[in-house]
């Protein structure tokens, strides 16, 4: 007997959904011209999306929280490794 | 930590038990294809030996070119192969699988009370990939060789040199695999398969530091696999991220490479301070100190390793801004280690101290670390950088930490549970003279290079003014020295499998579920999984020595 | 002292142990290639901050068409792995083995609509190396988003072709019975693979084809 739940059908489908509209959105928003406000919509849009699949389609909204950790984990050394790098690459003076 | 229903220790002179790891199946197939994860630490053992031995061929030669002023023994190119093929195979062959490897393999499932790691067929694929790396790197090493440093530098790994830059970070990439697997096995197997009672506060210490240099080996690692990557490919198809002439920058590597290296060092260091809190403990006859800190500190470092790589890159062309906020760092990542200094010193404050050849080299830890990691402050500095980077001032601190901290640690902790694993014990007298002939050694060769930094010699140079030969003279000198102290244990040691007196279950009276089986222990390591009630280091009150 | 079931690991002291610890074990595994990509994602941004106008026009010779069906074909492919295992966990073989076809059907689709634009980038001289060729008005740098461009989708169509591998492994062993509602482990722990090389393309998409067409 395993611990996972059964996620109904019409969850993975009501999810699905969503992905499609967050598609059709950040494709729709690729026409507008913001500046750079361009790629905080593309990004978060594409947040949001992975957001979805982690919940949803990898059951980690319903399983232990200690897997968070390190769902998180990954993403947020990532954010050190490209923060700090940027950090120095920004503050040069040429 | 025993329960009423235990096993009662055996009367009189300690037995060989009658079945256990090592002699419950013979012959070869059930070595190399064995899923039990302290006949896979014994295979490390014995892989990572080879490499230390073959590192330090290494140094033994570029030690000899530099006992005089002229590159006169060896050509430049040569001496570039040489300190090259010794820091790739000391860091990644044997410094990092060293106390992981060996000790974690073999003791992160006693310590916890569990019958194997988590995913024993993935720690098998661990010991391969680490194999099939060394492979490449031993091809590398009798074949021509690399010049690049360890450290791999664009544009000139990538772009200029002649040397067999691809096979080697092809080595270093499955080796790479090989530590990502074991971190991952730790992790897994310490969340989750912990014995009855056991909570993350009674863990013995040595646990807590496996756990944070896990965490350090899966964060960290894959970003070095992609970097050498990116080299290897920029090697091949002769463009790449990091080729000035399409707009790339040189420090992009260096920020990939450290953001890995610089936890790397942690990896090194974090298992061997586990050992030390074991052995000290055991040694001293009392709780450690403090135990709570040691645990954090040992995160702590783990995390804050992460942000601090910019301080190898001081004066490569980094924001002098960016230096500032890693310098700044860099003095917060020493807090951490400086707890446990403080810890390890309390609880050896009133305890029962005894002398054993564990406890030598623990001790020996704690001062050469200390030593270590103030000079490494001094680099922290940036002032102090500027005039001190790429001399023999940076190879002493990293020496003084590698070796007098890692090494030593390693050191103790194999002659603290060499007799669990192999049930014999070594003769201690000579335990002890190797201890001390290896502590002279070590300072011999390294303190001297302080001075010669502080005085301008640079790294990586194969020949140096005249002025700096007498300190180039005791360093080599104390080198030599320093080999006969690491080849006394491989004799004393080999002997002791055949000659040594059998061990028992608990010849140090040390505190800890590994200790409450057999010596060695069966394949599955316990008779019935104990159940913990409670915490650790629990060693009684009254005076008594280890050996009574 | 209860039966211990066959699909029980030695080292384990129950099921839910060993399934708990498979899925921290893949979630660790995944974290590290967070990492793996997370190298050329840096470097990416690195490069973009320095050389924006760049990239927006190299971005722009690439086909948002082709990349945004390649979306939605791998969005999809994680729909339906999705129902592959949720038809192992309600004892629908038939069902599960559909499902894993179709993912790898999609996973199939992906890589052929790939080829497809990796062809159409070749003819156009976008590959980096001596063959190279592009307004003059924005190299060389140019060719750093391309050399990004492969080396992101190259590694990214690695990790996908291993991920139709591993579904067909599935799929064999599902026709032999060997997944049911109490023991389908390995499906969950390759679906969370499956799904992460779809998070991998979320997060590619905006960066390499959606910098800047606006019209």
């Amino acid at each position: 007997m395993t611990s996972s739940t059964i996620v109904p059908v019409r969850v993975y489908a009501a999810v699905y959904g969503a992905l499609m509209v967050l598609l059709l959105a950040t494709c729709a928003a690729d026409f507008l011209s913001l500046g750079v406000f361009n790629v905080v919509i593309s990004l978060t849009i594409a947040v949001a999306k992975a957001l979805l699949v982690i919940l949803f389609f990898m059951h980690v909204r319903y399983k232990e929280h200690l897997l968070w950790v390190y769902v998180v984990a990954g993403f947020f050394w990532l954010a050190i490794l490209i923060g700090l790098s940027l950090g120095d690459v920004l503050t040069r003076v040429h | 930590m025993i329960t009423a229903d235990a096993p009662a220790l055996p009367t009189g002179a300690p037995q060989l038990p009658r079945e256990h790891f090592l002699n419950v199946e013979y012959g070869v197939k059930s070595w190399l294809l064995t899923t039990d994860h302290k006949r896979i630490a014994l295979m490390f053992l014995v892989a990572v030996t080879l490499f230390f031995f073959l590192g330090g061929a290494a140094a033994a030669l570029f030690r000899l070119e530099l006992l005089t002023p002229p590159g006169d023994l060896v050509s430049d190119h040569t001496y570039n192969k040489l300190f090259s093929i010794h820091g790739v195979t000391m860091v990644w062959f044997f410094l990092i699988p060293s106390i992981p490897a060996v000790l974690g393999n073999f003791l992160v499932p006693m310590m916890i009370g569990a019958r194997d790691l988590a995913f024993p067929r993935l720690n098998l694929s661990s010991f391969y990939l680490f194999v099939i790396g060394g492979l490449f790197t031993l091809v590398v090493m009798f074949t021509g060789g690399l010049d690049t440093g360890w450290t791999f530098y664009t544009p000139y790994s990538s772009m200029f040199a002649n040397t067999y830059v691809i096979a080697a970070v092809t080595g270093i990439f499955i080796a790479g695999f090989s530590s990502i697997f074991t971190g991952l096995n730790f992790i897994v197997t310490i969340h989750k398969m912990r014995a009855p009672g056991l909570t993350w506060f009674r863990l013995p210490l040595f646990i807590w530091a496996i756990y944070a240099t896990s965490v350090i080996l899966v964060l960290a690692t894959p970003v070095l696999a992609i970097t050498l990557t990116l080299v290897g490919v920029e090697r091949i198809f002769h463009v790449g991220i990091f080729d000035p002439a399409i707009g790339g920058d040189p420090l992009l590597f260096q920020h990939l490479f450290w953001f890995y290296s610089h936890p790397a060092v942690y990896i090194m260091v974090l298992p061997s301070m586990g050992v030390v809190s074991e052995v000290i403990t055991c040694f001293s006859r009392k709780r450690i100190f403090g135990y709570h800190f040691i645990a954090f500190s040992s995160l702590a470092i783990a995390v804050i390793g992460f942000l601090v790589w910019g301080h190898h890159m001081f004066v490569s062309g980094q924001s002098i801004y960016a230096g500032m906020v890693f310098s700044m760092l860099s003095f917060a990542v020493a807090i951490p280690s400086a707890v446990k200094v403080f810890n390890w010193t309390a609880t050896l404050y009133k305890g029962s101290v005894s002398f054993e050849t564990p406890m030598l080299y623990s001790l020996g830890f704690i001062g050469l670390f200390t030593i270590g990691g103030l000079t490494g402050l001094f680099l922290a500095t940036l002032g102090i950088d500027v005039h001190v980077h790429d001399t023999y001032f940076v190879i002493a601190h990293f020496h003084y930490i590698m070796v007098g901290g890692a090494v030593m640690g390693y050191m103790s902790g194999i002659h603290f549970w060499w007799p669990k694993m192999t049930g014999r014990m070594y003769p201690d007298g000579w335990g002890r003279l190797a201890a001390l002939i290896i502590f002279i050694g070590f300072n011999l060769t390294f303190f001297p290079q302080f001075i010669l930094g502080y005085l301008g010699m640079p790294r990586r140079y194969h020949s140096y003014p005249p002025e700096f030969q007498v300190l180039n003279v005791m360093s080599t000198a104390g080198a030599s020295i320093l080999a006969v102290g690491y080849l006394l244990p491989l004799v004393y040691m080999l002997w002791s499998l055949r000659y040594g007196r059998i061990a028992g279950p608990n010849p140090w009276r040390a505190k800890g579920l590994e200790w409450e089986t057999t010596s060695p222990p069966p394949t599955d390591n316990f008779e019935k999984i104990p159940t913990v009630t409670e915490g650790a280091y629990a060693y009684p009150e009254r005076k008594e020595t280890a050996h009574g | 002292m209860a039966e211990r079931s066959d699909y029980l690991a030695h080292q384990f002291v129950d099921p839910i142990q060993q399934e708990q610890s498979s899925t921290l074990g893949m979630w660790v595994f995944l974290a590290t290639e967070v990492l793996f990509f997370g190298g050329l994602f840096a470097a990416y941004t690195v490069y973009r901050f320095q050389f924006p106008e760049v990239f927006q026009h190299a971005s722009h010779h690439l086909s948002v068409l082709l990349g945004t069906i390649n979306t939605g074909v791998l969005l999809t492919s994680s729909l339906t792995m999705a129902l592959a295992i949720h038809s192992a966990q309600t004892g629908h073989r038939r069902q599960l083995m559909a499902f894993l076809i179709i993912t790898m059907v999609l996973g199939i689709g992906f890589m052929v609509v790939k080829g497809c634009e990796y062809h159409k980038d070749y003819v156009e001289h976008l590959v980096p190396g001596h063959s190279f060729a592009f307004d003059a008005r924005y190299m060389p740098q140019a060719q750093m988003f391309f050399v990004l461009y492969f080396l992101m989708t190259g590694l990214h169509a690695v990790h996908v072709t291993v991920g139709i591998g591993v579904i067909g492994v599935f799929l064999i062993l599902s026709l032999k019975g060997r997944f049911t509602p109490e023991y389908h482990t390995p499906l969950e722990i390759g679906g969370l693979y499956w799904h992460f090389v779809d998070i991998v393309w979320i997060f590619l998409y905006p960066l390499l084809y959606l910098v800047g067409h606006h019209r």
